[in-house]
């Protein structure tokens, strides 16, 4: 050891016990207060009239469409936008090319886009008064508010949740790996397959599991672009909308259950990931 | 055992719901695009009229409904939302429409009885229970202490009645001497503390949010908020003038003729004015159009009060919404002014 173990309660961040529990319980306070109580609220609120009533919530044919048409999203966005992520990455990390920077912005404009915008540009293409949305029409192709326009906006705001966490990743591990499997003959597929794509996985899961928790619960691009049509093109955080402002809160409560419990898993599976992240990256060797 | 497990019942009916995908059907569907207080209405209402119509031999049809601000609504119609009909919060929003898309003929108020609205309502105050700032009239609202919650008149159609029947009480108060009720106008706004976009985000900030000690209100959704909140914690006040507020009704003919549902369209409509569509409108706390249509004792919880007509002060609500609502008008002018 380099460093003696005698010492370290004097290192500068080894402030005296008292600063460090203060410090651990103003934080702990921060927490339990901002994040833990309004969660055990919405539960509390949820069950409130009991198990058979969230039962009944949850399986009312509006809120049960609700959730088909969500998870129909999440189906259609999360795949695309892990082929595009790892496309992106792939050609950001391992190339080098003109307009690189540019690309690199391009993808993390939706992040610095309001929601609200991203969802009103869809309105302005596709709208009856818009680029797109009078020759679609007549030909019978409806993509604002129906489910091919929620698809687009949720495309929009997730596409840079996969990019964004190979890019670091890729750029880190640089071109050494695929290099040596090109030289020793292998096919451009088959080392994509064989050394990247392990190398990278659990950045890859990490980023779709972002990109799924935020294509279930994005609420204004989808507002924008829904049409709040009961039961047809409503998604979960729409539908706890229209159910709080039916006074029916706890059918508001017990829909938004769901999202907090898809939240807490995502907070799981996330951790874990990130346990695996910290190790795994170096493990170049493979599985 | 007299109950299933819960969870595994749940675990069903979950999965049954996830695989009957939606399309299959093909029932005939008619999307009424409407405005915010008027859900628990349309919902009991589209029960009846499938009862009905499928009682008169009519094939099994699917009523969807999407609510939001009127103003809101209009122009998502516009946008190209596929309303079969709309029921609107006042006449302008559909005119709005017309123009816009050329779906509705011009003279589309005249298509249906009385002005296309069967159903009226007019605008009251909803205030905490026993009253305790003593608010009775629209003068009341201007008093220091007094915090009053009314909805944007940009995006709402309610607050448009709501900034209407105040103008109207002023303009009797002051014998039409229009600086004074700019004036009045202007105090008025001024203690109001959130203007919300819709008429239902302003009755959650006054009943949910505790915030305001008066509300302007539909009188419907003021009823519906005392039923819904308790009726202990909220009363009714009548001013002494108010409007007479006719939400219309009408088919957006270019979207049914395309989809072939114009004939279940106004059918729809057409049953709004029949025995159970007017006592439905009554028991949801509208006002029907043909009361005689009603048992009497569902009209004697609505209290007398002296109801305006917009067309007979402003003209028309064109012509009210140009001078008092458009960009730079006197609404614009008044507040811009009490800041």
């Amino acid at each position: 050891m380099a460093r003696g173990t005698r010492d370290w309660r004097r290192s500068p961040v080894g402030e005296p016990a008292l600063a460090r529990g203060v410090l651990i319980g103003v934080v702990l306070l921060f927490l339990a207060l901002f994040l833990l109580l309004p969660l055990v609220a919405v539960f509390a609120e949820a069950f409130r009239l009991g198990p058979a009533a969230w039962i009944a919530a949850v399986t009312e044919p509006d809120a049960l469409a609700a959730l088909r048409l969500t998870l129909l999203v999440a189906v259609i966005a999360v795949p695309l936008n892990l082929v595009f992520g790892v496309a992106a990455a792939w050609a950001i990390a391992k190339f080098e090319f003109r307009g690189k920077a540019v690309l690199i912005t391009l993808i993390d404009l939706p992040f610095s886009v309001s929601p609200v915008i991203s969802g009103l540009v869809y309105v302005l293409l596709f709208g009856g008064g818009g680029l797109l949305g009078p020759w679609l029409k007549g030909h019978g192709i409806e993509i604002l508010f129906a489910v091919p326009g929620i698809v687009l906006a949720t495309l929009f705001v997730t596409l840079p949740f996969v990019a964004r966490e190979l890019i670091p990743l890729m750029q880190d591990q640089g071109t050494a790996d695929e290099e040596a499997a090109l030289s020793l003959g292998a096919s451009g597929w088959h080392t994509f397959r064989t050394v990247t794509l392990p190398n990278i996985r659990w950045g890859l899961l990490y980023g779709v599991l972002l990109c799924n928790a935020r294509a279930m619960g994005e609420f204004g691009a989808v507002s924008v672009v829904s049409g709040h049509i009961r039961g047809l093109t409503n998604t979960v955080p729409l539908h706890v909308e229209i159910l709080y402002n039916e006074y029916n809160f706890p059918a508001a409560f017990a829909v938004a259950s769901l999202l907090a419990v898809l939240a807490l898993v995502t907070l799981v599976l996330k951790t874990a990931l990130e346990a695996r992240l910290g190790h795994g990256t170096p493990s170049r060797a493979g599985p | 055992m007299t109950t299933p497990m819960p969870s595994r019942r749940l675990a069903v009916t979950l999965i049954a719901g996830l695989l009957m995908m939606p399309g299959a059907r093909a029932d005939d569907t008619l999307l009424n695009v409407s405005y915010d207080p008027t859900r628990e209405f349309y919902k009991d209402f589209n029960a009846a009229f499938v009862e009905h119509w499928t009682a008169e031999g009519g094939a099994p049809v699917t009523i969807r409904m999407s609510h939001g601000g009127s103003g809101k609504q209009a122009r998502s119609v516009i946008d190209g939302l596929d309303a079969d009909v709309v029921t609107l919060a006042i006449s302008v929003d559909i005119d709005r429409i017309a123009q816009a898309t050329g779906k509705i003929p011009a003279d589309w108020l005249d298509r249906l009885p009385d002005a296309s609205a069967p159903y009226t309502s007019t605008i009251v105050f909803l205030v905490r229970k026993g009253n305790p700032k003593d608010i009775n009239d629209w003068d009341d609202l201007l008093r220091e202490d007094v915090q009053v919650v009314t909805p944007n008149p940009k995006t709402s159609g309610g607050a448009r009645w709501n900034y209407l029947a105040a103008w109207i009480f002023a303009e009797d108060a002051y014998q039409g001497d229009e600086a004074r009720v700019r004036d009045f106008m202007a105090r008025l706004y001024r203690n109001v503390p959130v203007l919300d976009t819709g008429a239902r985000g302003s009755t959650i900030t006054f009943t949910q949010r505790g915030i305001g000690d008066v509300l302007l209100a539909w009188e419907n959704e003021a009823f519906l908020s005392r039923q819904k909140m308790g009726e202990d914690q909220f009363d009714i006040v009548v001013p002494s003038v108010s409007v007479l507020a006719e939400p219309p009704v009408t088919v957006v003919t270019g979207n049914t003729e395309r989809k072939g549902t114009t004939a279940l369209a106004t059918t729809y409509l057409e049953y709004l004015y029949s025995e159970t569509g007017q006592s439905l409108a009554a028991r949801h706390f509208y006002r029907p159009a043909h009361p005689d249509l009603v048992d009497p004792a569902e009209l004697a919880r609505f209290p007398r009060v002296t109801r305006v007509r917009i067309a007979d002060r402003f003209g028309s609500w064109a012509e009210a919404q140009a001078t008092h609502f458009a960009d730079g008008g006197v609404f614009d002018q008044i507040t811009a002014a009490g800041r």
